[in-house]
């Protein structure tokens, strides 16, 4: 440590590296001509699930916790979003925002009582309470049950920018993700994020160095949630549509898969992930239940032979940080 | 007295009873998740799967076997316990040396293709399964008529968790069980095998499953999904209960699902969601959970 302050660095995993750099760059180049390829709204429901992946990442892949309940921030959101924009009139980037602070409050619940159990209790409590908001939604009147909140007016972005119009949808929802995944990066390269990887290796150890395990824990939880708000909020202006299935574990799951394959820990892995399992279910969808399996599959060969994922494969072949 | 609240005593009795059912499942069910978890250190989430295929394996029985109820009732956990064993021998003992999140992680996959495929050949909708001749009709009880199937099923399932129970705490078998547990190691230096005890354990508590989705199918439809939200309450049940203890799982099951009844009574908007509110309040009041051990 001593001889690289000497050196007049910043202490490591404070900075990024370079090879991060030259792949967000890459990333962003991708994702400004990809809409010349590919339909914009489909682009644009993949960068709502990835940045809804990279909220995850940031409790799994730092600080070790493993939520199954993403889906209630996701779904409340965009529960949230659809009544605001649509019921009380409120133009996009409010009602987003009111989507966020939803989930940010759902989330703070949700931390409180889940850091008080560690490991895999800790899953199976995130789980429980999403289920909890799913019954909730269920019979709440507001989200219209089964029929879900149909035709949300997209509406004009700041009273300028047309949503609309496709094309401009689809780099407002890019710029939103970019957003999203730069908190996530700083977050990650910070002393926060630092403390956060402290506390997966090692809780007592973080402890007996004056940290308080719990804060940081919780701090993580909201700032994952208030995440997973925005994509879910999002992905309701891109759809004009929130239903119960935004809610459901099975969503959770999908997160959860997102991450694995892409690779746990890896700044870009949930990206890949979103992308592969999105791009997965979109070519799988005509042969219906077989999705579910094919699906069940990849976690298991994931878990038993490719815990990397593919981007932290990628990473080991071509010894980078990815 | 019941008059004074308002609440006839057939509904009062009949959500009670239906209360008892539930939590008959619940208790089967979270016990076969907790011997399966105290030595494998995975959290089955394929258990609601499991329990699912024990159902449709008695429907099977029955429709190209014409093997009736009761065989069902011994023979489905058997052969979805050989299921389990297959699964425990050549999936989960490749990662017993791996963070447990990893088990949860495994076993959510396999329930996904589990219920995928059974949702393909038979849809969402459930296949009916009739009561055996034998446990057919009611007995009036002066407040109630209880319908006899009903009673078995809270006398059969009460009867296989002492029995459990018994055998885990009371038996040569059982502390064996127990000291491998304790320390898998020093147990195996003791020239116990291990490893076939594991694969036996899951077994068992997946045929634990398996038996409780046949006692179920007569009431219930036989359905794909009838595990999928189950098991999610069942996870609640855990958690509120802990896993450090076989009687405390046993009554933190039938418990919950009497709450549950009564809660369908007095409240019934609540009902679906009280279990997860009674986990709330556990967590704020025990973390470890009402019978939990503080460091598990």
């Amino acid at each position: 440590m001593t001889a690289i302050r000497i050196a007049g660095k910043a202490p490591v995993g404070l900075t990024a590296p370079r090879s991060q750099v030259i792949a967000f760059l890459v990333m962003v180049a991708a994702f400004l001509i990809a809409p010349l390829f590919i339909y914009p709204i489909f682009l644009a429901k993949m960068l709502c699930f990835a940045l809804f992946a990279c909220a995850f990442n940031l409790l799994i892949g730092y600080a070790g916790l493993l939520s199954f309940g993403h889906a209630a921030f996701f779904g409340m959101a965009a529960y949230a979003v659809g009544h605001s924009a649509k019921v009380w009139g409120w133009p996009p980037e409010l009602a987003i925002l009111f989507g966020v602070a939803v989930a940010a409050v759902l989330g703070l619940g949700f931390g409180i009582l889940a850091i008080r159990r560690q490991g895999i209790y800790f899953a199976m409590v995130t789980l429980a309470l999403a289920q909890m908001v799913y019954f909730f939604c269920l019979q709440a009147p507001f989200t219209h049950g089964e029929d879900g909140i149909q035709a949300i007016p997209r509406g004009h972005l700041f009273g300028f920018f047309n949503l609309r119009d496709t094309e401009t949808l689809y780099f407002v929802v890019l710029a939103i993700f970019l957003i999203g995944f730069l908190i996530i990066y700083r977050a990650i390269h910070s002393p926060f994020g630092q403390v956060l990887r402290a506390i997966r290796e090692n809780e007592p150890r973080t402890i007996s160095l004056g940290y308080k395990p719990d804060h940081y824990k919780l701090m993580a939880f909201v700032l994952s949630a208030a995440l997973s708000g925005l994509a879910g909020g999002t992905k309701a202006i891109v759809f004009e549509i929130a239903t119960l299935t935004d809610v459901h574990w099975g969503t959770s799951g999908e997160v959860v898969l997102m991450t694995l394959l892409g690779g746990l820990g890896t700044v870009f892995g949930p990206v890949v992930g979103a992308f592969v399992v999105i791009g997965l279910q979109n070519y799988l969808a005509q042969i219906g239940a077989w999705v579910q399996v094919v699906q069940g599959l990849i976690f298991v060969v994931c878990v038993l032979t490719f815990r990397r994922g593919i981007v932290g494969e990628l990473g080991r072949i071509l010894k980078l940080k990815l | 007295m019941f008059e004074l609240i308002g609440i006839p005593p057939q509904a009062f009795f009949g959500q009670l009873l239906i209360g008892l059912i539930n939590g008959a499942f619940y208790a089967m069910l979270s016990l076969g998740l907790a011997v399966i978890f105290g030595l494998l250190n995975i959290i089955n989430f394929a258990h609601g799967a499991l329990y699912m295929m024990g159902a449709f394996v008695a429907w099977f029985l029955l429709q190209y076997f014409g093997l009736g109820y009761w065989p069902a009732l011994i023979l489905s956990p058997i052969i979805v316990g050989a299921f389990g064993a297959v699964i425990e021998r050549t999936l989960l003992r490749r990662l017993y040396h791996l963070d447990h999140l990893y088990g949860l992680l495994l076993t959510f996959g396999l329930a996904l293709m589990i219920q995928g495929v059974f949702r393909y050949y038979f849809g969402s909708s459930g296949q009916p399964y009739t009561i055996p001749p034998l446990l057919q009709g009611g007995v009036h009880l002066g407040f109630m008529v209880l319908p006899i199937y009903r009673g078995w099923v809270v006398a059969v399932s009460l009867l296989v968790c002492l029995a459990t129970w018994f055998i885990i705490e009371r038996t040569r078998l059982g502390a064996t069980l127990r000291a491998a547990t304790e320390n898998r190691a020093l147990t195996q230096a003791f020239g116990i095998n291990v490893p076939r005890m594991i694969t036996l354990t899951y077994a068992f508590g997946v045929g634990l499953a398996a038996f409780s989705g046949v006692l179920a199918a007569p009431i219930f439809q036989v359905s794909p999904l009838m595990g999928a939200d189950l098991i999610i309450i069942i996870f609640a049940v855990v958690v509120i209960g802990g896993m450090g203890s076989i009687m405390g799982s046993i009554l933190t099951g039938f418990a919950l699902g009497v709450v549950e009844g009564l809660t369908k009574v007095f409240y019934p908007e609540a009902s679906n969601t009280v279990i997860f509110v009674v986990m709330a309040i556990v967590l704020l009041i025990k973390p470890a959970g009402l019978f939990g051990r503080a460091h598990a």
